[in-house]
């Protein structure tokens, strides 16, 4: 391994890390509110959930290009806030991350939470448990594997985005310069030598997590399942 | 309807003497070069009869795939090495390369007033990000990188510079805003018959190496007479004007 390489793989860990964190954060009321909402407006919101799965991701990528430019509204707002542009920076790649591996983590929360038993919920409710208290000390212990298929795929998900990267973050050594884009480079330049190296660190990598999700879910067997 | 198919008529039977040995060519065309070629097959197929089947993409692929046996009959490349490559390692054919298309490099900016005449753009503080195409895959962005030492900008660049996979990305960096100023084809940013939108300077040839864009016969074509048909057109004063028009030279 180069000393770029390295900065591929540390560069890729921390998108991969800060972008799952920011997902459970932001995904774990969203997903709430759709297991529990008897709102007609919840498919649509679902949808808009499962988008990211649809588009192309290099379209999504070129879209965010337009979004977060100077002309574009995302743009004019984080210059008006005076954060400057998100294109070619790593909180712009985290933002896109956020996005583009949304349906990952927050499907998987939505099963589990869904699968919380409305009786338990309601006992919780008879010996005056407020709704947060319900949340925390109720809902979330069950909805535990939940949470971990969902912090492992969006993880995973995240080290695995290319077209997204690729079209918004300006292959910047150590500052966007992931994994799968450093990859990219080296097959494309016909440097198969770095590629396959950069490669295997991939295949292995991704291999240990699946193989410690699948472990780490056979006891229970449950089936909180991915979002494929 | 029957004056429709009165016309077809009239129409197959003028064309009726090429149609007669009328092909199909499936055509590998660098990414930089589609448009010119969609126009370009227009008149190939008026004054000859056959049909195109165009897919542009990245020359480096093109290249990968073709050994891959994919089921090209022509590449038109956007550099002169790879077709000579294929050459070389059997999978064109011999004495059919040359040289269809001169790129011409731009430093552009989506604004006016932005790029001035000289490029001295270059060593102000007047942008956050310039865009070049990568130097290691692609013939624009190696003529980019040339030009800057040239100029011995390299210092004032430093750090600011941004790199596109191709120069069609190159090109949606600076389009969308993102980078101030960019490098990028003059074919990319002139429509013919049309002022050049924003600011540029044409970059000096004599300041990098020529782009020279070079077209070649595909081994599995070799007998095709519509290929052949198509590589002589391709040099014929018709087609020289139009591509010079698009910003080649």
């Amino acid at each position: 391994m180069t000393a770029a390489d390295w900065s591929a793989i540390r560069l890729t860990a921390e998108l991969a890390a800060v972008t799952t964190v920011l997902l459970l954060v932001l995904g774990t009321p969203v997903a709430w509110w759709l297991a529990r909402t008897r709102s007609r407006s919840k498919p649509v919101w679902a949808a808009l959930v499962a988008m990211p799965l649809v588009l192309p991701p290099s379209v999504l990528g070129f879209y965010l290009l337009l979004l977060m430019g100077p002309q574009g509204p995302v743009g004019q707002l984080t210059q008006a806030l005076g954060i400057g542009r998100l294109p070619f920076t790593f909180a712009g790649l985290v933002v896109a991350s956020v996005l583009y591996s949304m349906p990952f983590v927050v499907q998987p929360l939505q099963q589990a939470f869904e699968a919380v038993p409305e009786r338990a919920l309601e006992a919780a409710a008879t010996l005056r448990a407020g709704p947060w208290d319900r949340f925390f000390t109720v809902a979330l212990p069950l909805a535990r594997p939940g949470f971990i298929t969902a912090s492992v795929l969006g993880f995973a998900h995240t080290v695995g985005e290319f077209g997204v990267v690729l079209m918004m973050g300006g292959n910047i050594p150590g500052q966007t310069r992931v994994m799968s884009v450093a990859i990219y480079d080296h097959v494309e330049a016909a440097e198969y030598a770095d590629a396959h190296r950069l490669a295997a660190a991939m295949v292995a990598f991704a291999l240990t997590v699946l193989v410690t999700l699948y472990w780490v879910k056979r006891p229970r067997g449950a089936d909180a399942g991915a979002a494929r | 309807m029957k004056k429709m198919t009165w016309r077809l008529a009239m129409l197959l039977a003028c064309v009726l003497p090429t149609v007669a040995n009328a092909g199909e060519v499936s055509v590998a065309v660098a990414a930089n070069f589609s448009g010119p070629m969609a126009k370009l097959a227009e008149g190939f197929r008026a004054s000859s009869g056959h049909t195109l089947k165009l897919t542009s993409g990245a020359t480096g692929r093109f290249y990968s795939q073709i050994l891959a046996g994919a089921p090209f009959d022509v590449l038109l490349a956007a550099d002169d090495d790879t077709p000579r490559r294929l050459v070389n390692e059997g999978h064109a054919v011999a004495g059919t390369q040359f040289t269809y298309a001169v790129g011409q490099l731009v430093l552009w900016s989506a604004l006016p007033g932005v790029v001035d005449e000289q490029g001295a753009v270059l060593k102000t503080a007047r942008y956050k990000h310039l865009a070049i195409a990568n130097p290691k895959l692609a013939p624009y962005g190696r003529a980019a990188q040339e030009t800057l030492a040239a100029q011995g900008a390299g210092e004032a660049v430093a750090g600011r510079i941004v790199t596109a996979e191709s120069i069609a990305q190159a090109f949606q960096f600076v389009v969308s805003g993102n980078a101030e100023i960019g490098f990028v084809a003059l074919s990319q940013v002139k429509v013919p018959g049309k002022p050049v939108q924003g600011s540029y300077w044409l970059v000096p040839p004599s300041l990098h190496g020529e782009i020279r864009q070079d077209a070649v016969l595909l081994k599995r074509a070799k007998g095709s007479a519509a290929a052949q048909a198509l590589l002589a057109y391709l040099r014929s004063a018709d087609a020289k004007a139009l591509i010079q028009g698009y910003g080649y030279r």
